[in-house]
């Protein structure tokens, strides 16, 4: 049987970058905090560009600390969905024609978050990366880590666990 | 409660750039209790569907919140730093609310405070989320 002819390497990049897009410019508060995704093939990277609005300490200065929960949630719920629709978005099964027009699957939901101050947020960029440690049919757990200059030296890991949404099929 | 403390905990909010952007206001303090306020805000939302508010916007309330109990306890001789905090997202928020947190600093040593703290929109009996974590006692 002759292997299918892999889709151009321009076709397979536009799909997963407007899926990605879709997902993350969606949602008011991702946007108010400024955050966005470095993607390589499936791996995401959250970006917190820094922004003196994000500030908790200004005679240190040092980064909220609801402002780095929320960087954490926002990596951990966008990784968690984008591994839940990877599939999909790779066999074209999710359009992102029609994920861009603003019709999102049903996303994860928090059931509970906890966050570990490790260090104080510096007043720079932060960056984060979530990996799912368990994903089940209705709930999943994910681990989320967040740092500055140094990739060792994180200021901030959280774990939460979310609700999966009831999928058809 | 004095009136030099209630005025550092005013102080404490006003001075916070990220409680400032999300509009929070400080409805009480009393000794080691404090109650934040958020109003509801379009930019705040997380799920664009339902218009329900994001889990981080409330977490940075709940933070804010736990805080300001625990520097307001009358053994607290100053700042604080959050250690840990966990929050349980217990129902949505409604839409267009706002919400408002709830924070008792329980105990409190000469290095730590616990705290503990639940969010509320219009209906009072039933609580949006809950909050508890361990802060830094520092400074004098």
């Amino acid at each position: 049987m002759a292997r299918p002819t892999p889709d151009p390497v321009q076709m397979v990049k536009q799909r997963r970058d407007a899926a990605l897009n879709a997902l993350v410019e969606g949602v008011p508060y991702i946007r108010f905090l400024g955050i966005h995704f470095d993607r390589r093939g499936d791996e995401l990277t959250a970006v917190m560009p820094y922004d003196e609005k994000l500030i908790g300490n200004p005679s240190l200065p040092a980064l909220h600390g609801g402002a780095t929960a929320a960087f954490l949630e926002v990596a951990a719920i966008i990784g968690l969905s984008w591994a839940m629709l990877w599939e999909e978005i790779e066999s074209g099964r999710l359009d992102p024609d029609s994920l861009a027009a603003g019709d999102l699957p049903r996303l994860p939901k928090t059931i509970d978050f906890t966050v570990d101050y490790l260090r104080a947020g510096l007043p720079r960029d932060a960056y984060a990366r979530a990996q799912v440690t368990r994903s089940g049919r209705r709930y999943a757990s994910v681990r989320a880590e967040a740092w500055q200059d140094n990739r060792g030296r994180p200021f901030a890991e959280a774990t939460g666990h979310f609700l999966m949404p009831r999928r058809d099929g | 409660m004095c009136a030099d403390k209630t005025r550092i905990a005013e102080q404490f909010i006003g001075m916070i750039p990220h409680s400032q952007a999300l509009g929070m206001a400080l409805t009480d303090i009393g000794d080691g209790t404090a109650e934040i306020a958020m109003e509801y805000d379009e930019r705040f939302v997380g799920d664009p569907e339902t218009g329900v508010i994001h889990g981080g916007a409330v977490s940075a309330l709940m933070d804010t919140c736990c805080g300001a109990a625990a520097m307001s306890h009358p053994a607290s001789p100053g700042t604080t730093a959050t250690i840990d905090l966990r929050i349980d997202y217990m129902r949505p928020a409604t839409p267009g609310q706002r919400i408002r947190a709830r924070a008792t600093c329980y105990h409190i040593t000469r290095s730590v405070a616990f705290v503990r703290a639940t969010a509320m929109d219009d209906d009072e009996t039933r609580p949006v989320a809950a909050a508890t974590g361990a802060f830094t006692v520092e400074g004098a």
